[in-house]
């Protein structure tokens, strides 16, 4: 969801990249509708990247079908990747500018020094 | 009335203590409240769905708790690391980010279904350091907002102009951004409870009819409802003054003065009776 923003970044922003990262796993409700909704604003081939980088494996191709019928295994999976997979601690790498974003405690430290912003 | 951004940058400002007394003061919360349900109002969002919603300027997630309550799941950001730390402690349910909104939001194209952001716009227009442009730095701000919201989405800011022109450079840089919409003054006549909702729509939805600014509340009649001020914290605090500060000439005080004048046979003294040392009453 998230890509690098300093200024002069613009190409190849995105995803950023996890590393020594922390998870938890949080229980939250399960929520058909929100994922049915989500899905169209997901860039799949990213998440699965990303996913992969927290040692989660999705599978590679999003499914055929129209978003109403998916199966209910499929969006539990999608439920606890987007929603019950918090990062602690780690880093975010921009692929394009290496900007590094630490996240502490749960929040990404986004802020941009003064020659970036 | 005293303007907070006069005084520090916002991440300055709302350090540890401010963070805390300002999500302890159960005032700033019913009013936060009040006006977290209204900018949800203005923003229109189909009814019983899940929506995915940012708040901008977020800080210990009071208003973040509504969105909650009203099942939508949340992504905030703020400035402040210790107001962040507050909504830690407290559990707020949405993701939280250490951001600076003057730098742009760098979220991907049409994540959000909405955007409130309540009391916080205010702060951007200020020029906190030597390289701040506000303008420059709304125009970032707005332009990247426009881009992560879905289209058709609105976004709904209350906030606090400091006078007019505040109110009118915000609104110029903005619909140079591409959003569409104005301002809704609710309770325009009343002095306390005049609240500015900035309304915005970021695009208009294909094959609808064009969005139409909201209605505002209490245009005629004066006396709004909602948040009433009670002087708890101000009668509290009377309540303490009283009890440590005694009146020093006490009965006991007077009495001794009267032996020591007795002793000392100076004048003629006025015997000891039950009304010595008493106050009179006000129709004497």
């Amino acid at each position: 969801m998230l890509q690098c923003h300093a200024k002069n970044c613009n190409s190849n922003n995105y995803p950023l990249q996890l590393s020594k990262v922390e998870v938890v796993n949080q229980e939250t409700e399960f929520n058909p509708m929100f994922l049915r909704n989500m899905l169209p604003k997901l860039e799949w081939n990213a998440l699965v990247k990303t996913a992969f980088q927290i040692n989660v494996t999705l599978p590679n191709a999003l499914p055929e079908s129209s978003t109403d019928e998916l199966d209910e295994e499929f969006l539990k999976t999608l439920h606890r990747v987007l929603l019950e997979t918090h990062i602690q601690q780690g880093q975010m790498t921009c692929p394009n500018c290496n900007h590094v974003y630490h996240i502490k405690d749960g929040i990404p430290n986004m802020l941009l020094d003064e020659t970036e912003a | 009335m005293s303007r907070p951004e006069h005084k520090a940058p916002p991440e300055i400002f709302y350090n540890d203590d401010e963070a805390r007394k300002y999500t302890s003061n159960s005032r700033i919360q019913s009013v936060q409240a009040e006006m977290s349900l209204r900018a949800l109002e203005l923003l229109n969002l189909p009814e019983n769905e899940t929506c995915f919603l940012l708040d901008i300027g977020c800080g210990s997630g009071l208003s973040g708790e509504i969105l909650d309550e009203e099942g939508h799941i949340w992504v905030g950001l703020d400035i402040s690391p210790s107001m962040l730390q507050v909504a830690l402690d407290r559990e707020v349910e949405g993701d939280l980010f250490l951001q600076d909104a003057g730098q742009g939001i760098g979220f991907r194209p049409g994540t959000f279904d909405g955007a409130i952001s309540i009391s916080a716009l205010q702060w951007l227009c200020n020029a906190d350091q030597q390289s701040h442009n506000p303008k420059a730095r709304l125009n970032r701000f707005f332009s990247t907002l426009y881009a992560s919201l879905r289209r058709g989405a609105r976004a709904v800011f209350q906030f606090y102009p400091e006078n007019d022109d505040q109110c009118e450079l915000i609104m110029s840089v903005a619909m140079r951004c591409g959003f569409e919409g104005g301002l809704v003054v609710d309770y325009p006549n009343s002095k306390k409870a005049k609240k500015y909702y900035l309304c915005l729509f970021a695009g208009q939805i294909p094959g609808k009819q064009k969005q139409q600014i909201p209605q505002a509340l209490g245009e005629e009649e004066s006396e709004p409802t909602g948040v009433v001020y009670s002087n708890q914290r101000i009668n509290e605090r009377q309540k303490v003054k009283g009890k440590q500060r005694k009146s020093v000439k006490d009965k006991d005080w007077v009495l001794r003065k009267k032996d020591v004048a007795r002793m000392r046979g100076n004048k003629e003294v006025p015997l000891d009776s039950k009304y010595t040392g008493r106050k009179r009453k006000p129709k004497f």
